[in-house]
């Protein structure tokens, strides 16, 4: 899953869900943009960091059969889009949930987890993942 | 200006700016798990089945354009365009090459980049090239490689995959409009018939559309038979000026549009998860280039690398509205059918190599267009349209080819 100062410098935005705000025009981005796609050249030293809730709602979802090396244990599991209560989508999985409980539309919240590790002896990377609200 | 300052410099500029492109040849490697074959010797075959073809020299070659997505990962090869052009005993002509990357429209990618060289007036003849070994790796790690498509540090880092992003699009898709899961096994249905006329597909079996809906999940509501599989595999394509074909007296097969367009790279930063607004855009460019309308393609191929993106092309390219693309399934896909889509048997059946797909559509247009398509020839073809995408719909490219 790559080197660590590649996770390492992400960390902000993956442990405690840190966006920006482009203070132009008051949209809020996550993950986050140096450069507001609204805005352009505008916003340029005016995308400033904002922090995330983490509540928002499942657009659709999969569950995912097929995965990558990084993720066999955790297999199936439930990947979403989710649309955050601040604006943006994003995308990450849903937890501590049977995939039949899951449907678009539920409310969701963001968790602190492990998110994979590189093989036995490699970094564990952590993130957000999300909770049905219930 | 200067250069209108002679009149003998004007008529020289006349001359260099090539009116129309137009390809003369076509070769491919047969697609497939091509264990005993390398990605050098399959590209090479391709080649020069395409020089062939073309009755040309490889030292007539302007400029050698080759797509190839992920060789560095894989192969652990980069620099592929010129290892192949070595590859293929050319070295010593010192033709320019390059390899051309936008991850799975690479190879429709590198055939523009050729259009575009001859069209300036640089070449009078350029080779295209497409090819990809993506049965190198085992398993669940090519799963990682081919997720270097997709956004890597805020979709595949979360276990996205491209298979779970178009699973996401497909859910999301089936319950707005009311689309039931036959309707994407149908463009699966409908590749593996069609590829069962296919000498160089990867599958030549046929499939129901029972075993299409009860596959093996992948990401669900997708399975085994709505993903393309991983298919080694390479083909190409030489193009020349209409100035060569004139001279010459070549029938060769006009590109009358060429459009790419380049929209969100992560599915979660797009408006919709069931559009891919550069499909419309180059769509809608391409066509208005070759001064058509959709009405009158006679076949298309397109970019199906999942069932529920074949639906979401046939929208996003004008032939359905959003939503309805089970009007044109249900009006027949099949070669005899109201739109041939996919006569070469898709990305699903004559296969996935991700480079090289972009060009195997349109080598598989150029020989409908010149009637050689044998056994799977859609009828009166007059007009083929292309279209290959990037990704996860991050890209996309459309080209428009004709007889006249």
């Amino acid at each position: 899953m790559g080197e660590l100062s590649r996770m390492w410098r992400e960390m902000p935005s993956r442990y405690r869900m840190e966006g920006r705000k482009c203070e132009n025009c008051s949209r809020v981005y996550f993950p986050p943009r140096d450069i507001c796609p609204v805005c352009h050249r505008d916003s340029i030293g005016k995308m400033k960091p904002v922090d995330i809730a983490g509540n928002g709602e499942i657009i659709s979802y999969t569950v995912v059969h097929e995965t990558p090396p990084a993720f066999i244990r955790q297999k199936p599991y439930v990947l979403a889009i989710i649309k955050l209560d601040e604006g943006p989508m994003i995308t990450g999985q849903i937890v501590d949930s049977e995939p039949e409980e899951i449907k678009m539309g539920s409310r969701v919240k963001s968790v602190f987890r492990r998110i994979s590790e590189d093989g036995k002896s490699g970094v564990i990377h952590y993130g957000y993942k999300f909770t049905l609200d219930k | 200006m200067p250069y209108m300052q002679s009149s003998r410099k004007k008529l020289f500029l006349v001359r260099k700016l090539s009116k129309g492109v137009y390809i003369i040849g076509s070769g491919e490697a047969k697609y497939g798990e091509l264990w005993d074959r390398s990605l050098r010797e399959i590209a090479v075959e391709a080649g020069l089945k395409a020089v062939e073809s073309a009755g040309i020299r490889t030292k007539d070659l302007g400029a050698i354009y080759m797509g190839n997505s992920l060789g560095g990962d894989i192969s652990m090869q980069e620099h592929l365009s010129a290892l192949m052009s070595d590859h293929a005993g050319i070295a010593s002509e010192f033709v320019p090459s390059v390899r051309v990357e936008a991850s799975t429209a690479s190879g429709a990618a590198a055939f523009r980049e050729a259009y575009l060289g001859i069209k300036s007036g640089e070449y009078e003849i350029a080779m295209v090239g497409g090819a990809e070994k993506m049965t190198e790796l085992y398993g669940s790690e090519i799963i990682d490689i081919t997720s270097s498509i997709i956004d890597r540090e805020w979709e595949a880092f979360t276990g996205a995959t491209p298979a779970a992003l178009a699973a996401i699009s497909a859910r999301k898709y089936m319950a707005d409009f009311n689309v039931p899961r036959e309707i994407l096994a149908h463009i699966s249905v409908n590749d593996h018939a069609n590829a069962s006329l296919n000498e160089n597909a990867h599958f030549r079996n046929k499939i129901s559309l029972e075993q299409a809906l009860n596959a093996t999940p992948i990401a669900e509501p997708l399975n085994l038979m709505d993903c393309a599989p991983l298919s080694d595999g390479a083909s190409s394509l030489i193009l020349a000026s209409e100035n060569y074909v004139k001279e010459h007296g070549i029938e060769g097969v006009k590109i009358m549009g060429s459009a790419m367009s380049q929209g969100e790279f992560a599915l979660h930063s797009r408006k919709s998860l069931y559009t891919v607004e550069p499909t419309r855009i180059a769509a809608e460019t391409a066509l208005k280039q070759a001064g058509i309308g959709i009405k009158d393609i006679s076949m298309v191929e397109i970019h199906d690398s999942y069932s529920i993106y074949g639906l979401m092309a046939l929208e996003d390219l004008g032939f359905a509205k959003k939503g309805n693309a089970r009007e044109i399934v249900e009006n027949g896909i099949g070669i005899d059918g109201n739109l041939p889509v996919n006569p070469s048997g898709g990305l699903k059946a004559k296969g996935f190599p991700y480079g090289a797909s972009g060009v195997g559509q349109i080598v598989e247009a150029y020989n409908q267009l010149k009637n050689k398509a044998g056994k799977r020839q859609v009828k009166n073809a007059r007009y083929a349209m292309t279209h290959s995408q990037a990704g996860s719909g991050a890209a996309s490219i459309v080209h428009i080819l004709g007889v006249e």
